[in-house]
């Protein structure tokens, strides 16, 4: 093969060509209450930790909400969807039940793992969220695994398999690229860069701070989206889709986006800014952003929103009482689920 | 009425013993938990207490007498108001409460004389271990659609070892995927596929290349279950050779039996014969949960008598017994298998009869079988080529004491590989390996020969 001969002959990094039809009204109000209902129940999921009901690690999601909500919209039922431990916004995005995450995260047999998986380890098969997983990096080749049977099976799915800037840098990420470009498998990756990989800048980890271009290498489509804009990200994930609906092969795709929390609820982010902080919450929040949309478009006036506010606060309330008042497992569930009888 | 006190059976197993020490003599008064005398057994020396009130009348047993029956009367127990010399009854002989075996958990029956899954088939061919996995492999994949096997050169190259000879051409590309030296994002791409659905058979070169993989056969395959609160089951086979090959060093000379044992949410396979390879493949494939299958590249050519039957199937966690013996219990698994056969016929010859154990399963380890067959030899060899620290010889030797410390007459032996990397050198690497000598050597040892 000459020098810049590509397998696929279009592989090259493209913006998001937004080609596709605008988003509704509807659409734009349901991606509103979507992003919402994530920020509500991670500030709720925080104060619970902070209470001592949650243990463990505990991983929010709050700035990011934008990106899962944008490419969830993407997906049709029976596609897989599967991100690592910061993935209570994933589920949620899938259409998983609040109250069964919320107890998952207090412990509860009500939980989505009977109480047995924690904050990281949560799977839904009938909502197509296959976890939940605390290696980093370890659900992106189990991602493209189930890319591979949506492909030997033919059932028209495709795996959206997320994963953060500090994941990137892991060594089977690039095995799995390289075997789902081989083999044309049906899979997003979409590689959530909130800057920071715990507590280390994607400056001071990465040679190359432009991560979708490593994609080039494997002849995969890359593509770079702003991941604080839910109509961008929605935008580039419907095309996205559409390239691998069409059999073509794997998309990569960048989500430059931030967390506004800590790494996890123990981290003190001492590593960057207030002001970069306050900075990003001011002019980028993807949810204030998109309310300052929907107001410019008087698709909402201030009652719409408090209306839409009050039923998530609902919701969210209802997901801390149950999981506060759930019982924990049963003692005899230590020993189960160990083997498949 | 007088009663007889019999000789006590301090352990399960004791039969006989020495009654040390009267600590009563004949007019004494006792109660119950009165203690009367104290027995030596081959182990130790016991207290033995009385369980009725009443006088000892006759002491029937002098101190220091060897090798009293179990059972024999040693004394007589008079009522109140009986006179020494009264004529025990002897229907209502007493036997003196023995003290409770020192023993935490109840010793699992013999499962031994169980059906061991190949006896009763009729037609039998020979196969070479290779001809068998293969085999196994096509019918399995015949009779399930999504089952495929994946791994480096198991396609258009028939297989490394040829373990996949003919695959390619019978079920396609898409069933036989040629991977990219790639064990880490192979091994957890087949996790994902069975995650999705399919029941991936995920082959190793050899199983050292496995240990990039390690994480997902681990973290991903065997936790998941559970994780998920039983939602995610991951039906699949990693397969391939584990083990000393001949002059590879150290990197290619692994037994990774006890790594994975180790692990709640796998099973660990380790066939010796062509029969064991064909019939605990296809369990394999058929079982919904992450199997690890250790097979052993110098027994690829070796040939066995395999069940010429469609829908030959073994048991998993049931072991083998390939010679039944009464003396020493070899227990062995994969190649030490046939290791543990030539022991077994040196040691006839000088007159010891061992029962080698083959293990098929290394977890479950099937304890019954092992237990059945020291309750009956009283000793044990265990066997492995990994090293003995944290080995499958020292979960044996630990599940023997915790369930029939009674039952030994000698510390179990454990023969494994040396404690060292694997040397290149040929005299060396026959050295590091556990040889059919040390097996004899070791159960000469537990017999006190």
């Amino acid at each position: 093969m000459k020098q810049g001969a590509t397998k696929k002959g279009a592989s090259k990094k493209e913006p998001a060509a937004g080609s596709n039809t605008a988003p509704t009204t509807e659409e734009l109000i349901k991606f509103y209450k979507d992003m919402l209902l994530i920020r509500r129940f991670e500030e709720r999921a925080g104060q619970l930790y902070g209470m001592g009901l949650i243990g463990g690690f505990c991983h929010l999601y709050i700035g990011q909400e934008a990106v899962v909500v944008g490419l969830q919209s993407c997906c049709k039922p029976g596609d897989s969807v599967l991100t690592s431990y910061r993935d209570h916004g994933h589920m949620l995005a899938c259409g998983m039940d609040p109250n069964g995450v919320m107890a998952e995260l207090t412990g509860r047999a009500t939980g989505y793992s009977k109480g047995k998986g924690g904050s990281m380890h949560m799977f839904s098969r009938e909502k197509g969220f296959y976890g939940g997983h605390g290696i980093v990096g370890a659900q992106v080749p189990i991602g493209t695994g189930l890319a591979f049977a949506h492909k030997y099976k033919g059932d028209g799915g495709l795996c959206m398999a997320y994963m953060g800037d500090g994941a990137f840098n892991q060594g089977q990420v690039y095995e799995s690229l390289n075997m789902a470009s081989l083999w044309d498998l049906p899979v997003l990756y979409v590689v959530e860069n909130n800057k920071y990989g715990m507590g280390t800048s994607v400056e001071r980890s990465s040679a190359s701070t432009d991560l979708a271009s490593r994609g080039v290498a494997y002849e995969v489509k890359t593509m770079s989206v702003d991941g604080m804009d839910v109509v961008a990200v929605r935008d580039a994930g419907l095309e996205a889709v559409e390239y691998i609906r069409a059999g073509k092969g794997p998309v990569l795709m960048e989500a430059k986006t931030y967390r506004y929390r800590g790494h996890s609820m123990s981290d003190p982010a001492k590593y960057r800014t207030k002001d970069e902080l306050n900075k990003m919450r001011a002019e980028h929040d993807p949810i204030d952003n998109l309310r300052q949309t929907l107001i410019n478009m008087k698709a909402l006036d201030d009652e719409g929103f408090k209306a839409i506010d009050k039923d998530i606060k609902e919701v969210v309330v209802a997901s801390a009482e149950f999981a506060q008042t759930s019982p924990e497992p049963d003692p005899s569930e230590l020993w189960t689920d160990i083997l498949v009888a | 009425m007088a009663l007889d006190i019999l000789m006590p059976a301090l352990s399960p197993t004791m039969t006989e013993g020495k009654l040390a020490k009267w600590l009563v003599k004949s007019g004494d008064k006792v109660v119950s938990g009165t203690i009367l005398a104290e027995i030596e057994t081959d182990k130790a020396t016991m207290e033995f207490e009385a369980v009725d009130e009443g006088t000892i009348g006759e002491i029937l047993v002098a101190e220091g007498t060897e090798a009293v029956q179990v059972n024999a009367p040693i004394a007589t127990l008079l009522a109140d108001g009986e006179k020494a010399g009264a004529k025990p009854a002897a229907a209502a002989a007493l036997k003196a409460a023995a003290p409770a075996p020192a023993q935490a958990k109840a010793v699992p029956q013999p499962t031994a004389a169980a059906p061991v899954g190949e006896a009763h088939y009729s037609t039998w061919k020979t196969q070479t271990v290779r001809e068998a996995l293969r085999d196994a492999m096509a019918e399995e994949m015949r009779r399930d659609p999504n089952v495929f096997l994946m791994g480096e050169e198991v396609g258009q190259y028939q297989g490394a070892y040829k373990i996949s000879q003919g695959l390619l051409d019978e079920f396609g590309a898409k069933r036989v995927v040629d991977t990219p030296i790639t064990e880490h994002g192979f091994a957890g791409l087949g996790v994902g596929a069975a995650f999705g659905g399919l029941r991936p058979i995920v082959e190793f070169m050899t199983f050292n290349f496995a240990m990039q993989a390690v994480d997902h056969i681990i973290n991903s395959a065997a936790k998941t279950l559970y994780m998920s609160g039983g939602q995610m089951g991951c039906p699949i086979v990693f397969r391939g050779p584990n083990g000393a090959a001949a002059r590879v060093g150290a990197q290619h000379s692994q037994c990774y039996a006890s790594w994975y044992a180790h692990i709640p949410g796998l099973k660990v396979l380790a066939p010796w014969s062509a029969a064991d390879a064909k019939g605990l493949m296809k369990a394999a494939i058929r079982d919904n949960n992450p199997i690890i299958f250790l097979e052993n590249e110098i027994l690829y050519g070796q040939s066995f008598p395999v069940p010429d039957e469609a829908d030959f199937v073994l048991p998993i966690g049931q072991a083998k017994i390939e010679k039944p013996g009464k003396d020493v219990t070899i227990v062995a698994f994969s190649i030490m298998v046939g290791k543990a056969l030539k022991a077994a016929e040196k040691l006839a010859q000088e007159g010891i009869d061992a029962e080698v154990i083959n293990l098929r399963t290394i977890r479950p380890l099937d304890t019954a079988t092992i237990m059945a067959s020291i309750q009956k030899t009283n000793r044990c060899v265990t066997c492995e080529e990994g090293w003995a620290t944290s080995g499958v010889g020292a979960e044996i030797a630990a599940t023997i004491m915790e369930q029939g410390f009674d039952y030994l007459d000698a510390p179990v032996a454990r023969v494994s590989g040396k404690d060292v990397p694997m040397p290149y050198a040929a005299n060396l690497e026959a050295m590091a390996l556990p040889q059919v000598q040390d097996i004899i050597d070791a159960a000469k040892a537990v017999c006190y020969r």
